[in-house]
C-alpha cells in the first residue's frame, strides 16, 4: 500500500472536488444543481476522512465510521431537500433560486 | 374654622354642574340643563347672601374693623418652607362683596339665558361654560394667595374665550375669541412676572402676609432699585399690567369691543359685570402694598384709568352697534374705578377712593348687567345690533323700556339712583387728591350721560323704524331678571358701603359733598339734554355736528385707529422684521440640520440595505470569501 498512490494525490482530488462544489453552490441558479454541489462538497470531505484514516491511523476505524454517518445524513438531506424543491416547484412553477423571493422586503 | 367652612360649596356647586352638564348634558332635554344650572346658582347665591349677612351684620365689627378670615386653606405645592402655593378661601369685605356681585349677576344671567338661548344649538354647552366661568370667577375672588388667584385668573380667561367663541361657525366670533385670549394672555405675562418678582422679594405668595402693613412687602420697599423705582414698585406695575389686560384698560382694551361677538348674556356676565372688573379687584386686593410701598405704581393706575375713561367715552359717542356702545361704556366706567383706586391712599379718609371704587364696582355690575340684558332683549325682538335700524320701540317693549331707562339714569348719575352715590364718592376722592383727573372725570360724566341717552332715544324714541315683523316683548323668564336688576340698581345706592368696605376695614365717615355732586348732576342733565335735542326727534343736527367736527368724528368712529396701529405693529413690524427671519432660521437652519441628519441616515441605509438581499448564495459567497481571506491571513502570519 505504501508504495501505491501517495497521500497528496487523494488530497488534490478531494480539494478539487470541494472547490468545484463550492463554485457550483455559489454560481448555479438551479436548485437541483445546488443540491448536487452540496453532495460534491460532502463527498470530498468523505474522501478526506477515509484517506486520513487509512494513511495516518491504519489500525483505527473512526474515519470510516464518520464517513458512513456523513453518507447517511447526506441521503436524508437529499430526501428532505428534494421534497422541498418539489414543493417550491409546485408553488412557483420554477426552481430558480432567484425567483423564490416572496419574503423579500 | 370660624364656621365658614361651608363657603367652599359656593365654589363647588358651579364646578360640579359644569362637569355634570359638560359630560351628560346632551342626554337630557335642553331646558333641563338651564334649570339645573340656575338652581345650582340659586343655592350658591343663597349661601353667598348668608355669608355676607353673617360676615357684615351678624356680629358687630371689633376694634380693627372687619378682619380677614381664612375659611379654608390647604397646602397645594410646597416650594420652600415659607414659599408655598395654597388653595384657600379668604373672606374679607371685598371678597364677600364680590361673592354677592358674582352670584347675583350670574343667577340673573342664568335665568335670562333660559329664555334668550332657547332653540340655540349647544344649549347645554352654553350652561356648562357659564358654570365653569362662575366657578373660576368665584375662585378668583376668594383666592387666599396671589398664585391661586393667577390660576383662577387664567381659568376665567379660558371660559371667556370659550363663551366669546360660542358661535364657532361664525368666523368673526372665532377671531374675536382668539383676539381676547391672546391680548389678555399677553397682559398676563406681565402679571406672572410681577408675581415672580414680588414673591422673590418678599418670600411669600400669601395675601395676608403681603398686604400686612408691617409685612415684608412694605418693609422691603426701600430695597433694590431699577430705573429709579424700587423693585416692589416695578412688580406692582407688572401686576397692574395683568389687571389692565383683563379690565380692558388702554392700550390693552382692543379685545373687549370684539368680545361682543359672544351671546348677549355672556357679555352681560363676563364682559360687563364680573370678569372685566377682575383687574380692579386685583389692585384692590393688593391695595395696601400699592398704597404703602408703590405710590408711583398707584399713579400709573390713576392715569391709565383716567385716560381710558375719557378715551372710551369719546368712542362710545359715535358707535352704532348698541353692544359696542355698552362695551366702551364699560371700559369708561372701569376707568373710573381704576382712577378711584389710584387716587386713594391707605387708611382713614385718605382711603375714600378705595371705598368709592368698590362701591362703584358693585353698582356698576348691577346696572351694566341690566343694560346688557336689556340690549339682549332688544336684539331678541328686532334681530339687529345697529341702533340706526331701531327706533320707537317703547310701545312694543314696555318692560325693557322702563328697565333700560332706569339703568341709563343710574349710569348717568341722577340722584337717588345708585350710580349717583358711587360716582359722587369717586369724584369727591378725585377732588381731594388730583384736580386734573377730577376735571377729566367731569367731562366723562357729561359724555356718559350723552351717549347713554343717545342710545336710549335712538332705540326707544324717535322715528319708528321699519321692522320685518312686529317686535314682541321678551318672555317673563327674561323680563323678571331685568326687573330684579332694575330694583337693585335703584336701591343699592343706599347700602352703607362706607362702613362695610374700606381700605383698612374701619368705619369711614362720608357724606355727600354737594359742592362736587351738584355740578356733576348738572353736567349729566346737560348731557341728557343734548342727547334729547339731537336724537329724540329725527333731525339733521347729528349730521351737522358730525360734519362740523369731522376729524374728531371720524377718529372716534374708527376707535382712534388703535386696531390699525396694532395691526401695523404686528403685521408690518413684528411679522416682517422679527417673525419672518426667525421663521426662516427655524425652517432652514434648525429644520435643515435635523433633515440633513435624517437624509444622511436614509441614504446610508439605502446603501446598506442591498447587503440584506435574502439570497442565500450571496451570503454564502461572502462567508466563503471571508473564510478564504482568514485562511490567507493565518497563512501569512504563520509563515
Amino acid at each position: 500500500m505504501h508504495q501505491g498512490i501517495p497521500l497528496h494525490y487523494f488530497l488534490i482530488v478531494s480539494t478539487l472536488m470541494f472547490f468545484i462544489g463550492i463554485f457550483g453552490f455559489l454560481t448555479r441558479r438551479n436548485l437541483i444543481t445546488i443540491l448536487m454541489s452540496i453532495e460534491l462538497i460532502l463527498n470530498s470531505v468523505n474522501i478526506n476522512f477515509v484517506v486520513f484514516n487509512r494513511y495516518l491511523f491504519p489500525h483505527k476505524l473512526q474515519g470510516h465510521f464518520f464517513s458512513m454517518i456523513v453518507i447517511a445524513i447526506a441521503a436524508a438531506e437529499a430526501a428532505v431537500a428534494i421534497a422541498i424543491i418539489i414543493n417550491i416547484y409546485r408553488n412557483f412553477r420554477s426552481i430558480e433560486v432567484g425567483k423564490v423571493d416572496e419574503m423579500k422586503h | 374654622m370660624h364656621g365658614y367652612a361651608y363657603t367652599v360649596y359656593i365654589l363647588l356647586i358651579p364646578f360640579i354642574i359644569f362637569i355634570f352638564l359638560g359630560l351628560f348634558g346632551n342626554r337630557f332635554k335642553p331646558m333641563f340643563s338651564g334649570i339645573v344650572g340656575s338652581a345650582g346658582l340659586l343655592v350658591s347665591f343663597i349661601l353667598s347672601l348668608t355669608t355676607a349677612y353673617r360676615y357684615f351684620f351678624a356680629s358687630a365689627p371689633g376694634e380693627d374693623g372687619y378682619t380677614a378670615i381664612i375659611a379654608m386653606n390647604a397646602v397645594w405645592l410646597r416650594l420652600t418652607e415659607t414659599l408655598h402655593i395654597d388653595m384657600g378661601i379668604l373672606l374679607d369685605p371685598i371678597s364677600v362683596m364680590m361673592l354677592i356681585v358674582i352670584t347675583t349677576v350670574s343667577l340673573m344671567v342664568h335665568i335670562y339665558s333660559i329664555g334668550y338661548m332657547k332653540g340655540e344649538r349647544g344649549y347645554e354647552r352654553f350652561f356648562s361654560f357659564l358654570s365653569l366661568f362662575t366657578f373660576s370667577m368665584l375662585g378668583l375672588v376668594v383666592a387666599a394667595n396671589i398664585f391661586q388667584m393667577y390660576i383662577f385668573w387664567e381659568l376665567v380667561g379660558v371660559s371667556s374665550y370659550l363663551l366669546i367663541g360660542f358661535y364657532y361657525q361664525r368666523p368673526s366670533a372665532v377671531a374675536a375669541s382668539k383676539k381676547a385670549f391672546i391680548v389678555t394672555r399677553f397682559a398676563d405675562l406681565g402679571f406672572l412676572i410681577g408675581i415672580l418678582v414680588l414673591s422673590f422679594t418678599t418670600g411669600t405668595f400669601d395675601f395676608q402676609t403681603l398686604t400686612d402693613p408691617a409685612g415684608p412687602a412694605v418693609t422691603h420697599a426701600g430695597g433694590a432699585t431699577f430705573l429709579g423705582l424700587s423693585v416692589i414698585t416695578w412688580s406692582l406695575i407688572l401686576v397692574f399690567m395683568g389687571g389692565a389686560g383683563k379690565s380692558a384698560m388702554f392700550p390693552l382694551h382692543i379685545w373687549l369691543p370684539d368680545a361682543m361677538e359672544g351671546p348677549t348674556p355672556v357679555s352681560a356676565l363676563i364682559h360687563a359685570a364680573t370678569m372685566v372688573v377682575a383687574g380692579v379687584y386685583l389692585v384692590a386686593r393688593m391695595f395696601p402694598v400699592y398704597a404703602l410701598a408703590g405710590i408711583p405704581a398707584l399713579n400709573v393706575v390713576a392715569y391709565v384709568g383716567g385716560f381710558t375713561s375719557l378715551f372710551a367715552a369719546v368712542i362710545a359717542c359715535t358707535q352704532l352697534d348698541i353692544k359696542r356702545v355698552l362695551a366702551y361704556s364699560t371700559m369708561s366706567q372701569i376707568g373710573y374705578m381704576m382712577l378711584a383706586l389710584g387716587v386713594a391712599r391707605y387708611g382713614g379718609h385718605e382711603g375714600l377712593g378705595f371705598m368709592a371704587s368698590m362701591f362703584h364696582l358693585f353698582t356698576h355690575a348691577m346696572f351694566k348687567a341690566l343694560l346688557f340684558l336689556c340690549a339682549g332683549a332688544v336684539i331678541h325682538a328686532v334681530h339687529t345690533n345697529y341702533m340706526n335700524e331701531m327706533g320707537g320701540l317703547r310701545k312694543y317693549l314696555p318692560i325693557t323700556h322702563i328697565t333700560f331707562l332706569v339703568a341709563c339714569l343710574t349710569i348717568a348719575g341722577i340722584p337717588t339712583f345708585a350710580g349717583f352715590f358711587s360716582k359722587d364718592e369717586i369724584l369727591a376722592a378725585a377732588w381731594h387728591h388730583n384736580k386734573f383727573l377730577f376735571f377729566v372725570e367731569y367731562i366723562v360724566a357729561g359724555l356718559t350721560a350723552f351717549y347713554m341717552f343717545r342710545l336710549y332715544f335712538s332705540i326707544f324714541q324717535g322715528k319708528q323704524a321699519h321692522y320685518h315683523h312686529v317686535p314682541q316683548e321678551a318672555p317673563y323668564v327674561m323680563t323678571i331678571p331685568l326687573m330684579l336688576l332694575a330694583l337693585v340698581s335703584v336701591f343699592s345706592g343706599f347700602i352703607p358701603f362706607h362702613s362695610l368696605v374700606t381700605s383698612d376695614g374701619l368705619h369711614l365717615d362720608t357724606r355727600i359733598e354737594w359742592g362736587v355732586a351738584i355740578p356733576s348732576v348738572l353736567i349729566a342733565v346737560a348731557g341728557i339734554g343734548v342727547a334729547a335735542v339731537m336724537y329724540r326727534k329725527e333731525s339733521a343736527l347729528p349730521e351737522r355736528m358730525a360734519s362740523t367736527f369731522r376729524h374728531l368724528y371720524t377718529w372716534s368712529y374708527h376707535k382712534f385707529y388703535i386696531d390699525e396701529v396694532y395691526l401695523f405693529i404686528t403685521k408690518k413690524v413684528i411679522f416682517r422684521y422679527i417673525s419672518t427671519p426667525v421663521a426662516w432660521f427655524d425652517r432652514h437652519v434648525v429644520d435643515g440640520t435635523i433633515n440633513g441628519i435624517a437624509w444622511v441616515i436614509v441614504s446610508a441605509s439605502q446603501k446598506v440595505k442591498g447587503l440584506q438581499s435574502g439570497q442565500l448564495q450571496q451570503y454564502a459567497l461572502v462567508f466563503v470569501s471571508g473564510a478564504v481571506l482568514l485562511i490567507l491571513v493565518f497563512i501569512c502570519l504563520l509563515y
